[in-house]
């Protein structure tokens, strides 16, 4: 294969060339901080490289979407997020945006239209079938799947609060794994315990946590990979793997990075 | 001696009809101290979720056994109550069995159908009563969910027993008749044998037509009393849901479950803030005196119908992630709490000419703890569950939203990532300018 030039072009690059991208992919705090979850920012956008996406990064003109306070509670910090990163949005005249965050998603998706933000947000599971569906993607060139359990997290900002459920499960069929579904999945899938402001503080007295709960049930299945399509859930299902000591036979990948893999990127 | 009777049950009908009506109008006016909030569009698509999940009880058959057992007490309710038309006229005009000469050969089918109706409810809450008391289904055990204590408990259980009490008193009652009948006893209009009461025929061997009438005319009265009873006691029990399922799938949120309720009150102050808008001149910022909720009265009207329709099945709870790790948050407490707090109020305004005087009291920290809405993760799981489209979460969100603005009540940690939002545009602490430092890991 031809090495490929990666390229993470920003917006004002974009704009300063009078260039408009296909998209912008909005990177998140966790895609951008996060040590863990940088590997799948940067896998998404070697994916995006390879498949000829022309899009573009906000850089360091990206801010928190404001979910976590609002979630929390604190509607004025997530509204002065909110507005501002619409001021910067509609300054570059973005019309569709593709996320890695489930929770930036529903965010963007569900909650800046009634503040004036108003765009198309697709999650990369659904773009990333998008992709393999156009044959723009395509899995050949690296690790083979064939036959690997391979098990999916359902994220509940992705699953129940935005009914998707089919496009993370479609790229999966697509590495030609074997997808064992836990317990609870889908519609009944349990939480990874990181939702509604959780990631940021301690759980509250109990006789477990959630991501152990929920680690046991994707055990159980015995695939040896845990595919997840967040961050925060990668974060909380890495804890209770490790929790159950289980971080060497057991992998959690994000979708965006077996897909790398599956490519040779 | 006919007349007698007559007048009695005139007398009962209209007492029953008139403490029903005070029930009602106490639990609206209560419903109606939340706040405005416009859930008419769309009538079209309202209408067909509420056709499909209270008529049809969509998501009940998701557990398919329990969904059918349901649906036979539901259908019959639904059904036998044409038959209850037919005895609250026969009380009224003195009369017994007024539909059976006009429906001729077609009456004998009718009361079948409803023979069957009432077997299928009588096994459904047989069923129910052993899941209850003798499997012990764990989201309904008070020992394990301690809202469930005391009334809700007993409420479960005494629900069950009316409708099975209910249930024997019209089928002996039509067993008793037939055997009436075949005596050729007056009053008795010929109607033939009923498809299951004839089973129960040998029950009456033996009796007298003296014996057979007072039988008759005994269960008779604890069918239709006990349906009068049964319609007072509904409106103060967690049975409810049979009326309020439908206004309340109705009036459900048609947008995604993921998207939280705006407040465009702060909207304007922000808008101000980054100098999007000037401040109004002269007038003084309209400055809500309370953001989010503590008490019901700020929550909507929707959420505080929603806490009179639960039925405290406890799907939301057996679902909740936290309840299942064993937190103290239970959605269907929240929504119990919401309607305790609802009642109590009721009482108030009772003695009050029907205004609400402050007992110094709040759904939140009287009745909900801060440990119970921290305990959140916002899953929508509980959401999802509800058979009848009840929404907890919308209320957690609105306690922890006046908890945070106005207790300014958060966990440390939390204010902590709100600095930092603030400061460095990011939940965690580092710096914005390092937010693209992740590219140099694209080679």
């Amino acid at each position: 294969m031809a090495e490929i030039k990666y390229k993470v072009p920003t917006m004002a690059e974009m704009a300063a060339s009078n260039e408009t991208p296909e998209i912008l992919f909005w990177v998140g705090c966790a895609g951008s901080f996060d040590d863990r979850y940088k590997k799948v920012t940067v896998a998404f956008a070697k994916i995006l490289n390879q498949a000829g996406v022309k899009f573009a990064v906000l850089g360091t003109e990206e801010s928190c979407t404001g979910d976590p306070a609002r979630r929390a509670g604190n509607e004025f910090t997530f509204q002065m997020l909110a507005m501002s990163n619409i001021q910067v949005l509609d300054m570059y005249g973005v019309k569709k945006i593709v996320t890695a965050c489930p929770h930036c998603f529903n965010t963007l998706k569900n909650e800046y239209p009634e503040l004036g933000g108003k765009y198309e947000v697709i999650h990369h599971s659904e773009y990333l079938q998008q992709l393999i569906n156009e044959g723009r993607v395509r899995i050949e060139g690296g690790e083979s799947f064939k036959g690997r359990k391979i098990t999916f997290h359902d994220s509940c900002y992705l699953g129940r609060a935005n009914n998707v459920y089919e496009a993370p499960r479609h790229v999966l069929e697509a590495l030609d794994a074997d997808l064992v579904e836990m317990k609870r999945s889908k519609v009944k899938g349990l939480c990874c315990g990181a939702g509604g402001g959780q990631m940021f503080k301690e759980p509250e007295a109990g006789k477990k946590d959630v991501n152990i709960e929920r680690i046991e049930e994707a055990l159980a299945t015995g695939a040896d990979t845990i595919a997840v399509a967040c961050p925060f859930c990668i974060v909380m299902m890495t804890d209770g793997l490790k929790n159950k000591e289980k971080e060497d036979s057991v992998k959690i990948y994000d979708l965006a990075e077996l897909i790398a893999q599956a490519e040779g990127l | 001696m006919e007349i007698v009777q007559q007048i009695i049950f005139a007398a009962v009908l209209g007492t029953v009809g008139w403490l029903v009506f005070k029930r009602i109008k106490i639990i609206r006016s209560t419903i109606s101290l939340g706040k405005s909030e416009d859930r008419t569009d769309q009538p079209g698509k309202r209408f067909s979720t509420m056709m499909r999940i209270a008529f049809g009880q969509k998501k009940m058959f998701d557990r398919p056994l329990i969904g059918i057992l349901h649906f036979a007490v539901y259908a019959g309710f639904l059904l036998i109550n044409v038959e209850v038309l037919e005895i609250v006229l026969d009380g009224l005009l003195g009369k017994h069995r007024l539909f059976a000469p006009m429906l001729g050969s077609f009456y004998r089918f009718l009361i079948g159908f409803f023979e069957f109706l009432a077997v299928g409810v009588l096994l459904a809450c047989i069923i129910f009563l052993i899941r209850r008391t003798i499997l012990k289904t764990e989201r309904l055990q008070p020992s394990r969910h301690r809202e469930m204590n005391g009334w809700p408990a007993l409420d479960g259980k005494v629900i069950l027993i009316f409708e099975i009490v209910l249930m024997i008193a019209i089928l002996t009652m039509n067993a008793a008749d037939i055997v009436l009948q075949e005596m050729g006893s007056a009053h008795y209009t010929i109607t033939g044998d009923f498809i299951f009461s004839k089973f129960l025929k040998p029950l009456f061997t033996g009796w007298n037509e003296t014996t057979l009438i007072i039988y008759e005319r005994f269960a008779w009265w604890t069918h239709i009393l006990g349906i009068f009873a049964f319609a007072i006691y509904v409106t103060y029990s967690k049975h409810l849901h049979i009326v309020l399922a439908f206004p309340n799938t109705y009036f459900a949120r048609l947008i995604p479950k993921g998207e939280m309720q705006n407040m465009p009150e702060i909207t304007k102050e922000v808008k101000i803030m980054l100098g999007l808008e000037n401040a109004p001149e002269g007038a003084e910022n309209a400055v809500p005196d309370r953001f989010g909720a503590k008490d019901v009265t700020d929550l909507s009207w929707k959420n505080l119908m929603d806490a009179y329709s639960c039925t405290e099945c406890g799907r939301c709870t057996s679902a909740c992630p936290a309840n299942i790790t064993g937190k103290k948050l239970s959605p269907r407490k929240i929504m119990m709490d919401t309607r305790d707090r609802l009642e109590d109020i009721g009482r108030i305004m009772q003695v009050n000419d029907g205004k609400f005087v402050e007992d110094g009291k709040s759904l939140m920290g009287d009745y909900i703890s801060q440990e119970e809405i921290l305990a959140c993760t916002t899953c929508n799981a509980c959401v999802q569950e509800c058979p009848i489209l009840i929404n907890p979460l919308d209320i957690i969100l609105q306690l922890r939203r006046h908890q945070v603005m106005d207790e300014s009540k958060a966990p440390g940690s939390w204010n902590a990532m709100f600095q930092n939002m603030e400061t460095n545009q990011a939940p965690w602490k580092f710096s914005p300018g390092d937010r693209f430092n992740w590219a140099e890991g694209v080679k």
